[in-house]
């Protein structure tokens, strides 16, 4: 696989993570080289303050992938949609 | 056995009827409902506004019933979640379970609840009495309660 070829994924924020952001989805174009959840958290860390702040403790972001929930270390694989947000507080 | 995420409130005894119907196998019905509390750490609530996930929220109940099913023997089972803005006093959640003896659908119960407060993808935001609001925090206890199943 080339690294410098890009995937089109869709992303998707949630809860204050959505609010920091200040949106509640975007496509973007994947780097070849972003393999993992937190390869991708570090790549857009480095694409304005707004993300750097959503992002300040990575720790508590989660995310899925095609909507199942995923650790920081998972390859990103041939998922489509990601999806990141705060710890959940339903029930 | 389903799950739905609706904004209109429930009526408990309806759906336990939707359920069950005419069945006379269920011995057991444990109902579970969570409501919308008015103070939190002593500040007064006046709504809770209930963010979701479309699609992977299903999908996330879904997988945490079926996980239930496979633990116990459940005849019957519902989750009822509700989202958009509540006020104190209302009605957010219901879990039922039905099975032909009272430990399997009171254990199975706790499991959807605690399953439910770590795992599906939703997200609440309150509001206090005085117009302040923010997000809620995940507890460290709700983690420590969907262990000890695991």
């Amino acid at each position: 696989m080339s690294s410098t070829a890009t995937r089109r994924v869709r992303l998707l924020y949630f809860a204050w993570v959505r609010e920091k952001i200040g949106c509640s989805e975007e496509s973007v174009d994947l780097p070849g080289s972003i393999a993992t959840v937190a390869d991708l958290v570090d790549w857009l860390k480095a694409r304005g303050p707004q993300y750097g702040d959503a992002f300040a403790r990575p720790q508590v972001v989660r995310a899925a992938l095609d909507r199942v929930h995923v650790k920081p270390s998972s390859p990103l694989g041939a998922a489509r949609e990601i999806a990141f947000f705060p710890p959940v507080t339903g029930g | 056995m389903a799950v739905r995420v609706q904004s209109e409130n429930f009526d408990i005894a309806a759906e336990i009827e939707k359920l069950l119907g005419s069945r006379t196998d269920v011995g057991a019905v444990v109902t579970f409902t969570g409501r919308v509390r008015g103070h939190d750490d002593g500040q007064p609530i006046a709504t809770l506004t209930l963010e979701h996930y479309p699609d992977m929220t299903e999908a996330e109940m879904e997988r945490i019933e079926a996980e239930a099913q496979a633990r116990w023997a459940l005849q019957a089972s519902l989750v009822v979640h509700r989202v958009g803005e509540l006020k104190a006093g209302e009605q957010i959640v219901l879990v039922i379970t039905a099975a032909a003896h009272r430990q399997a659908a009171f254990e199975a119960a706790g499991f959807l609840m605690d399953y439910l407060k770590t795992r599906a993808p939703f997200w609440k935001k309150e509001t206090t009495t005085a117009g302040e609001s923010g997000w809620v925090e995940a507890r460290d206890k709700d983690d420590a309660a969907a262990k000890r199943w695991s």
